[in-house]
């Protein structure tokens, strides 16, 4: 294998050439990205970039400028030829390469009917973040939050740090409901209303009022309030959507690679020979949860995903087979003061059991069950006990022992 | 080798103990205390690891 092209410059695709270059691959390696900006981390985005105390210059990561590499910043790949060997790029351009790594990442889901909308934003770039940072700057005094997930509830904090008015809507009845289930989801609606935030939960979205319509996409149209599901009107300056994302996957229609709701990838992270996916784009079947088919959309996954990525690609490059790729997700989310960390693979209706701490100080550490085993640990401000417990998650804990060591 | 963290840029999120608990730990008191600032060197390697994976970029190794 001599040439190497990473596609999507950004966590995943970053780790991947790292953990390329420090593999001994030392042939010719590509990083093809569709952002301008050097490779910068997501996370600050909705908390220190948003808030205003971190700068785009301080959370460029740390690869952009140790790993050796041709950069190709600021093209998208629109097409993959697996025959060929050839990756098509906007400009027209191709690409030869004998491995190749797909790390493209999710775009944000956009609710139909605000395209046209200059102050209606979702969050995902650097030029997202800036963008609603200007309208803030320009006097926006009221934040309306579609859609109560992680970075839904981390802009409705951060913008109250600003000192804005803040609705969150969310149609499920608590926030975070499908990741953490409902009555964990209501302590974090807890939090957002002692915070001062008004939050409408169990009701949807039916239509946006705007003005200046019929102009072009985002240009001088401004939407000025949010009819609820119920008929109320929420009157804002600002809305920022929060729904979910969708994997980057339409350029890779009939190249031969299986999408369903991402590249799907066999246990190793191989796509197809030579090909390897990671990162938010990447769905594979997890020998941790029996082969279940995941995608994993959280920040340590990507750098873990995109690490065994490469190492599988080198593998291959020498006849070797691959290792399987097993993985308990991780995921962290700061709000306010509090942080949540959450490790493993809950669904809304397992069990709960409180473990420590207590929901009224804010402060707890609650276990997930189902069918007798432990499925996951969430903690709001004890990150200690999160980390404590995924290692035992890997292994597989019965519920009842988990709970007797924990003396609940 | 010496472990420094900057403790204005970490955030507790314990990363590093799941990664070395010989040297990183995070009590229930919230806060980071490094258990070892000059550990041995057969921990380099999972050092260096927390050092790539601290979300904060906090980590640096000394020597
Ligand atoms: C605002 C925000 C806050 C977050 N906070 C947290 C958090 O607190 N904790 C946590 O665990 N996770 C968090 N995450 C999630 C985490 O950032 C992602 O899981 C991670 O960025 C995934 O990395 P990735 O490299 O797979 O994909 P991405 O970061 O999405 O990168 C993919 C890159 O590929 C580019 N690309 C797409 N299509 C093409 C193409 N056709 N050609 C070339 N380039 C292309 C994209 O523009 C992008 O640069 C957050 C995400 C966001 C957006
Ligand atoms: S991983 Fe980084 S931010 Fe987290 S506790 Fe360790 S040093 Fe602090």
């Amino acid at each position: 294998m001599e040439r190497i092209v990473v596609v999507g410059a950004s966590l995943a695709g970053l780790h991947a050439a790292e953990a390329l270059r420090a593999g001994g691959f030392d042939g010719s390696l590509t990083i093809v990205g569709d952002e301008r900006p050097l490779p910068y981390d997501r996370p600050p985005l909705s908390k220190q970039v948003l808030a205003g105390t971190q700068q785009l210059a301080e959370i460029v990561l740390r690869q952009s400028s140790t790993i050796d590499v041709n950069w190709e910043r600021g093209v998208a790949a629109t097409g993959l030829d697996l025959s060929n060997r050839e990756l098509q790029l906007a400009d027209s351009r191709s690409l030869g390469f004998d491995g190749i790594v797909i790390a493209v990442g999710a775009a944000p889901r956009r609710l139909p009917g605000t395209e046209t909308y200059a102050n209606v934003c979702e969050l995902r770039t650097d030029e997202d973040v800036r963008r609603l940072r200007a309208l803030v700057e320009a006097g926006a005094r009221h934040v309306t939050v579609v859609g109560a997930g992680f970075i839904g509830c981390e802009v409705a904090a951060t913008c109250r740090g600003l000192g804005l008015d803040v609705t969150i809507v969310e149609p499920l009845p608590a926030p975070l409901a499908r990741v953490l289930g409902t009555e964990v989801g209501h302590v974090v609606a807890g939090l957002h209303v002692e915070h001062g935030v008004e939050v409408r939960l169990g009701i949807g979205v039916s239509s946006f009022e705007g003005e200046g319509e019929g102009e072009g996409e985002g240009e001088g149209s401004r939407c000025t309030g949010v009819r609820l599901s119920d008929g109320s009107l929420v009157e804002t300056d600002v809305v920022v959507v929060g729904i979910g994302v969708i994997p980057n996957t339409g350029w890779l229609e009939g190249s031969g690679l299986t999408l369903d709701d991402g590249v799907v990838c066999d246990e190793t992270t191989l796509a197809a020979p030579g090909v390897v996916a990671a990162g938010d784009v990447a769905r594979w079947p997890n020998p941790t949860y029996g082969g279940e088919l995941m995608r994993v959309e959280h920040w340590e996954h990507a750098i873990n995903m995109g690490t065994h990525a490469a190492r599988r690609l080198l593998a291959e490059a020498r006849g070797e087979p691959g290792e399987p790729f097993a993985a308990v997700p991780w995921f962290w989310s700061d709000q306010y003061d509090r942080k949540l960390q959450l490790a493993g693979r809950v669904r809304p209706d397992d069990e709960v059991a409180l473990v420590a701490g207590s929901y009224a100080e804010r402060r707890f550490c609650v276990l997930y069950g189902r069918e007798g085993r432990v499925t996951g640990v969430l903690a709001m401000n004890m990150p200690a006990k999160v980390v404590r417990y995924r290692r035992a998650l890997a292994d597989g804990v019965a519920w009842a022992d988990a709970l007797a060591d924990a003396g609940a | 080798m010496r472990v420094v963290v900057d403790f204005d840029l970490c955030e507790s999120n314990a990363v590093c103990m799941g990664i070395a608990p010989e040297v990183f730990e995070v009590r229930d008191d919230d806060f980071l205390y490094v258990l070892q600032e000059e550990p041995d060197e057969s921990l380099r390697p999972k050092i260096e690891e927390a050092v790539a994976r601290c979300p904060k970029q906090a980590i640096s190794i000394e020597g």
